[in-house]
């Protein structure tokens, strides 16, 4: 920080920069969200919210984030602790298997699902014979969203499960302790913060997810579009309010679900001083 | 072991509260159709019908509800371009009814055995409810004297009109011009194609749908004259800019019939036949014409059609079938190596 003083305007400018980046693409378009959204006054807002297209939408999003969040919160705890606590042939394609679903496109993760359980799809006939609809329902949204949400818990918990290395855990196992029984008291314990943080990432990216779920779901509005499906609908029959009121209440959820993060992790520093890493 | 066991039972409370209250959620949340809940109907439709069909899914319960107070019903539109939802319901969409922009994309469905080939004559008016036309959208006082299909490769003139290779209501644009073409003194396929290839010519942009062409048009003022189905010419002469747009109607163009069917696939497995079949018929009775009309849509009803002849003057026109049908159109003018890709190529 010293030199922060002799060569003072390049840090200046720097973080001058950095503001005005902020400010012009992460600060600004909430706002606009919000002020678009309140154009006709609070109570037209809440109307909108309250229609019953708009009411589905916001109950099916929270239902297929549960379930998402739920399921990848184990099967990523497992993964993670599989991959950081053993070595077996393949570890590292199945580490870099894990980051997959944020590379791919989210269309082509739509499209995968479509490609299985879709009617002309490779499952399509057995699914139509047995009566079980996936594709265009909420069972296909929910496996978009597993897909997509996958590497979450899974990457914030490796490096954090792999710097705790196993000397714990023997020792557990040396006196007696079963595999539940060393994860729910020993391993997970210490990685909780990571957990959680990952969880909650998961949560954000559950509920905003657009482009798999767009592709799966049908477009049906009361019935399978979720929150941000359904603005998409709103704004092209030009209805902006409701497009915006929908946009500022998903908005305010994401917000929420990244402010308990970072609150969370700021708490995390202070008591146990665990680094957890971010992917 | 003592604090580890109060710890373990902690940990076991936690764990099994935090499940408790995932699985309630859900429980509470759960979308899926409840056996008491009413009975849903789905009409998959193309892009531009949004309001029409919300206006006339609400004026159908009505209508349902009133002969059957024992069945609710909610009917239910989903829009999107008219070749991904046609895509969508052969993928496995619980589409009751479809209302598409051309009868191919139906056609399609019924190759996959959705719906008997036969479909189209199901239905009075070819199963088309609600027919348009493809007309010309000027700036205001029409600066360019633009009348006629020859005025639009005049030197001067810039048109704008989605790419027809896209599937859906650009189609009709395409097939206005080449019928106009045909119809003229000497005209063959030869010189039908000609004059395309002098029309392209004219287009600076090749938008990839309507609505994408009429923004062109409309809010990026490129081009002189538009080629839009009428109810979206309508809409922006008189809802959009007033003092902004002239409509012209040519002196011959083409019947564009987005058409409607039932899916019998789907309302065999839903149970939903009955109110499936009074929903199609219901969008041939008055009450539902006039709705269509105040879209800006001309009912296929004579009478409900003679209520509105203010909104729609009589053009000369002609159908699709009279170029041969929709499969024929397609092998001919829009597969791979085809009349339009030979057009814009040269």
């Amino acid at each position: 920080m010293s030199n922060g003083r002799t060569k003072g305007l390049p840090g200046l400018s720097l973080a001058v920069m950095s503001w005005m980046i902020v400010i012009l693409i992460l600060i600004i378009p909430p706002i606009l969200i919000f002020a678009e959204a309140l154009h006709s006054g609070f109570v037209a807002a809440i109307q909108n919210l309250l229609m019953p297209d708009a009411l589905m939408a916001i109950r099916l999003t929270l239902f297929i984030t549960v379930i998402a969040v739920s399921i990848n919160a184990i099967c990523g705890t497992l993964s993670a602790w599989a991959l950081s606590k053993y070595r077996f042939p393949g570890r590292a394609l199945l580490i870099s298997l894990i980051e997959l679903p944020i590379s791919v496109s989210p269309v082509v993760s739509g499209l995968i699902w479509l490609l299985l359980f879709g009617a002309q799809g490779w499952w399509g006939d057995f699914l139509i014979r047995h009566n079980i609809t996936i594709a265009f329902a909420w069972p296909g949204i929910l496996l978009a969203t597993l897909f997509v949400t996958f590497p979450y818990v899974a990457r914030t918990l490796l490096p954090l499960m792999e710097q705790q290395g196993r000397d714990t855990e023997e020792a557990a196992a040396l006196l007696g302790a079963g595999f539940w029984h060393i994860l729910l008291h020993i391993t997970l314990p210490e990685a909780r913060w990571a957990l959680v943080s990952g969880i909650l990432l998961t949560t954000a990216r559950a509920m905003g997810e657009f482009g798999a779920v767009s592709v799966i779901s049908g477009h049906i509005p009361g019935m399978t579009e979720t929150m941000p499906l359904h603005i998409e609908t709103l704004y092209n029959s030009y209805q902006s309010v409701a497009a915006f009121s929908m946009a500022a209440l998903l908005a305010m959820m994401a917000m929420g679900t990244v402010g308990v993060r970072a609150l969370l992790e700021a708490r995390s520093h202070s008591t146990s001083g665990v680094v957890s890493d971010l992917t | 072991m003592k604090p580890s066991a109060s710890s373990s039972t902690r940990h076991t409370r936690r764990a099994l509260f935090a499940g408790g209250g995932a699985a309630l959620a859900c429980a509470l949340l759960f979308p899926g159709r409840s056996a008491h809940a009413t009975m849903t109907l789905l009409n998959v439709s193309y892009d531009p019908t949004r309001e029409l069909y919300r206006d006339i899914n609400s004026l159908f319960q009505e209508h349902w509800t009133s002969e059957h107070p024992q069945m609710p019903l909610s009917a239910l539109t989903s829009n999107g371009g008219s070749g991904a939802q046609a895509r969508a319901v052969l993928e496995g969409a619980p589409a009751d009814v479809v209302s598409l922009g051309l009868s191919r994309d139906i056609d399609i469905l019924a190759d996959y055995g959705l719906l008997p080939h036969d479909w189209q004559k199901r239905l009075p008016y070819n199963s088309t409810p609600f027919s348009s036309r493809i007309i010309f959208l000027v700036r205001k006082g029409n600066p360019k004297n633009i009348r006629d299909w020859d005025d639009l490769v005049r030197d001067d003139v810039k048109v704008i009109t989605p790419n027809p290779k896209t599937p859906g209501g650009a189609r009709w644009n395409y097939m206005a011009a080449w019928g106009w073409a045909l119809q003229q003194p000497g005209g063959s396929d030869a010189s039908a194609q000609a004059y395309m290839k002098k029309l392209f010519a004219h287009v600076p942009v090749l938008d990839a749908g309507a609505r994408g062409a009429t923004n062109s048009f409309v809010q990026r003022g490129l081009g002189d004259v538009l080629l839009a189905w009428e109810n979206e010419a309508l809409l922006a002469a008189r809802d959009l800019g007033p003092d902004k747009f002239d409509i012209v109607t040519p002196s011959v163009t083409i019947i564009a019939e987005p058409p409607v069917a039932l899916i019998d696939r789907n309302v065999k497995a839903h149970g939903t036949q009955e109110a499936a079949q009074a929903y199609l018929d219901f969008l041939f009775m008055p009450q539902a014409q006039a709705i269509g009309a105040k879209h800006y849509f001309r009912p296929a009803d004579p009478a409900v059609a003679a209520q509105f002849k203010e909104t729609f003057p009589y053009v000369p026109t002609f159908d699709i079938a009279s170029l041969g049908g929709w499969k024929a159109v397609h092998k001919k003018h829009f597969a791979s190596g085809g009349l339009f890709d030979q057009i814009i190529s040269q």
